[in-house]
């Protein structure tokens, strides 16, 4: 029992994840010094925490979407809406709820609608986000006139910036998604559901599973887990940039759920894991710029780090390290 | 009674006059698109100036597609305009179109940024000075802490990006031969304030909490902006503790500036239209041909010089 345990936590993403962190330490030794400061937790390490924390959220929205065989390209756009939608309301006079409200309900707008064009139209997921992904962006830079639009509401600068327990606020939202969605696939039989469906669509409907409103409600949640990314976005620059909010974070966020082990072909994923890629992601980006590296080496060290930890993940690496460890089992 | 008739009478006089102006010169202005503020701002600014000018003003907006500026220059070519803006969305391929405007003897002005092609194409381009930016700004550290020990970190635009590569330039060649004045990070920012913000959150913990920090220097506005939340986040004061320095001068660095947390701004002006209605209004009159390159100023801001005002001057041009 407690070895099934220890298996559950150590495994080739926490390994990963560990290394990098390590690795970060030895170019920057103060890595892992933690302060407490103006009642709340200050450091590199919090850093990679509060900074990895939206791609960690679009990754947990994301991750369920892999597993039903699909993708969502749309979740950078639809944090650039969310943020200009909510950035435009509260300047414009209405109260931070409404606000949040506001671009939550943008967000599982979009969720739907990407959702029904999967499930109902049978679009290819890659295409139908896509659409999605180009308009978006699009309709944000009509939402905020193409300028960055700063405000200063206190309670959206606090979801931004704010803190908990000595923890930055998009930190607890991201950890209550994951144990909240964790709890609702694995507790439940959805999980199964979903993984199902993305093994095989037309065996999982004649099985007795509603796979259309199975799908549209998995990209729903894709839509809120991107809305919500983009307030926290907003809220710790106090602005609304309708421009760069989001950039190419769909990419991470599908990279954060693959390293979390999720497989593009449907069916195998794992909430935590896929967070547990998205930290990894962020524990890069962090070590680079403690590092002191020239910027021009950014993309070139994540490259090589990503594509590391790829192979150690791959089957022939299971392989060969399956074999070694037979081997001394054998030997002893 | 009366009042109201003089003013009516002085309105239709006035719209009188600007319409018989506005006969004088019809121009055609093909933008980029809208993708960052200062280019809103470019368009508004423009478009202001051409009113106050009287000129009629036709504007098109290529949405970043090179195919369709060479479409709107043709579609300005065919309706025989009297000259053509263009901000060039890249720099290679217009050869063609422009010969085209040439031949149809209609005046190209480049705007804000140039051309790979034959000098004889365009009639003058007005562009900032992006390496005398830089050297403004650092210009301004070098005789703000003088003789002192000053150890500078660097937010980068986006990597191999025209003006990251010569406000950087700019900036090491103001600061040379001033061995108390160090660069001791540089990183990129790519030009946005999260990634400013984020930066600076890295450089502040690799250096003793900030503590070790003389001054920020950002190659835009925006980061600068983002630099100035992460300061504030580590417990010093922007502006005091750390020095902030950037480029562009965009409303929201004027409104720190008020705040007392940046400290100078250097502008790159919108009004880049201006000149060059000037230059065409020089060229229509009496033949005078503009230098090639026309030159915009580029003007250092610090708290003293009215940042409360310069911001509302600014807050509504659409940055």
């Amino acid at each position: 029992m407690n070895r099934m345990a220890l298996r559950n936590v150590v495994n080739t993403q926490t390994v990963a994840l560990v290394g990098v962190l390590l690795l970060n330490w030895v170019l920057f030794p103060g890595f892992f010094r933690i302060e407490w400061q103006d009642g709340r937790l200050f450091g590199s390490l919090i850093d990679v925490l509060n900074r990895g924390a939206p791609v960690a959220i679009l990754a947990i929205g994301m991750t369920p979407v892999i597993a039903t065989k699909g993708v969502d390209l749309s979740v950078g756009a639809v944090m650039a809406m969310a943020g200009a939608v909510a950035a435009s309301l509260v300047v414009a006079g209405y109260p931070a709820w409404i606000a949040v409200s506001g671009a939550l309900a943008l967000g599982l707008a979009c969720g739907i609608w990407n959702g029904i064009l999967v499930a109902l139209l049978d679009i290819q997921p890659i295409i139908a986000t896509l659409v999605l992904m180009v308009a978006g962006r699009g309709i944000a830079q009509l939402v905020t006139e193409g300028s960055i639009v700063t405000f200063s509401d206190p309670t959206l600068v606090f979801i931004g910036t704010g803190s908990f327990l000595g923890f930055p606020m998009p930190v607890v939202i991201a950890f209550a998604l994951m144990v909240l969605v964790t709890l609702a696939v694995r507790k439940t039989a959805i999980g199964l559901f979903i993984e199902a469906v993305g093994v095989n669509r037309s065996a999982a409907t004649l099985a007795g599973i509603r796979s259309r409103l199975l799908l549209i409600v998995v990209y729903s949640i894709s839509g809120l887990c991107a809305a919500t990314a983009g307030i926290i976005v907003a809220g710790d620059i106090r602005g609304a940039d309708a421009n760069n909010a989001g950039l190419w974070l769909e990419l991470d966020a599908i990279l954060a759920a693959v390293i979390g082990g999720a497989s593009l072909l449907g069916g195998r994923f794992s909430i935590p894991m896929s967070v547990v890629g998205a930290l990894i992601i962020q524990a890069m980006n962090t070590g680079i710029l403690v590092s002191g590296f020239p910027p021009e080496f950014n993309l070139v060290v994540k490259a090589g780090m990503i594509t590391l930890i790829l192979m150690i993940q791959s089957p022939l690496a299971g392989h060969i390290l399956g074999w070694f460890g037979r081997g001394k089992r054998g030997a002893a | 009674m009366h009042f109201n008739k003089f003013v009516l009478a002085a309105g239709i006089a006035a719209a009188l006059s600007s319409s018989a102006m506005a006969a004088d010169m019809t121009v055609g202005f093909s933008q980029i698109g809208s993708e960052s503020g200062w280019r809103a701002a470019e368009t508004s600014v423009t478009k202001q100036q051409a009113e106050t000018r009287g000129i009629n003003l036709k504007f098109a907006d290529a949405q970043q597609k090179q195919e369709n500026q060479i479409k709107a220059i043709r579609g300005f070519i065919a309706q025989g305009v009297d000259a053509i803006l263009v901000a060039p969305v890249v720099a290679t391929g217009w050869d063609d179109v422009l010969t085209e405007a040439k031949d149809a003897k209609i005046p190209v002005v480049l705007l804000d940024r140039g051309i790979d092609g034959p000098e004889d194409l365009y009639l003058t381009s007005v562009a900032s000075d992006q390496v005398k930016e830089g050297a403004v700004a650092g210009g301004w550290l070098v005789e703000t802490v003088k003789d002192k020990p000053c150890k500078v970190v660097e937010l980068q635009g986006t990597v191999g990006s025209t003006p990251a590569i010569n406000r950087k330039k700019g900036f090491e060649q103001a600061i040379a031969g001033h061995s108390n004045i160090t660069i001791i990070r540089s990183q990129t920012g790519d030009f946005t304030r999260s990634k400013g913000k984020e930066v600076m959150e890295g450089f502040l913990k690799a250096e003793n909490g900030g503590k070790d920090i003389c001054a920020v220097y950002a190659h835009n506005d925006d980061m600068a902006v983002g630099a100035i939340q992460a300061i504030k986040d580590a417990g010093l004061k922007p502006g005091k503790d750390i020095l902030v320095v950037s480029i562009d001068g965009v409303p929201d660095i004027f409104a720190a500036m008020v705040a007392g947390e940046a400290n100078a701004t250097v502008e790159l002006t919108p009004n880049m239209a201006g000149p060059a209605f000037d230059a065409l209004a020089a060229f229509k009159k009496d033949g005078t041909v503009p230098p090639k390159f026309i030159i915009t100023e580029s003007k250092l801001y610090t708290p003293a010089d009215d940042p409360k005002g310069e911001y509302e001057r600014r807050k509504g041009l659409g940055y």
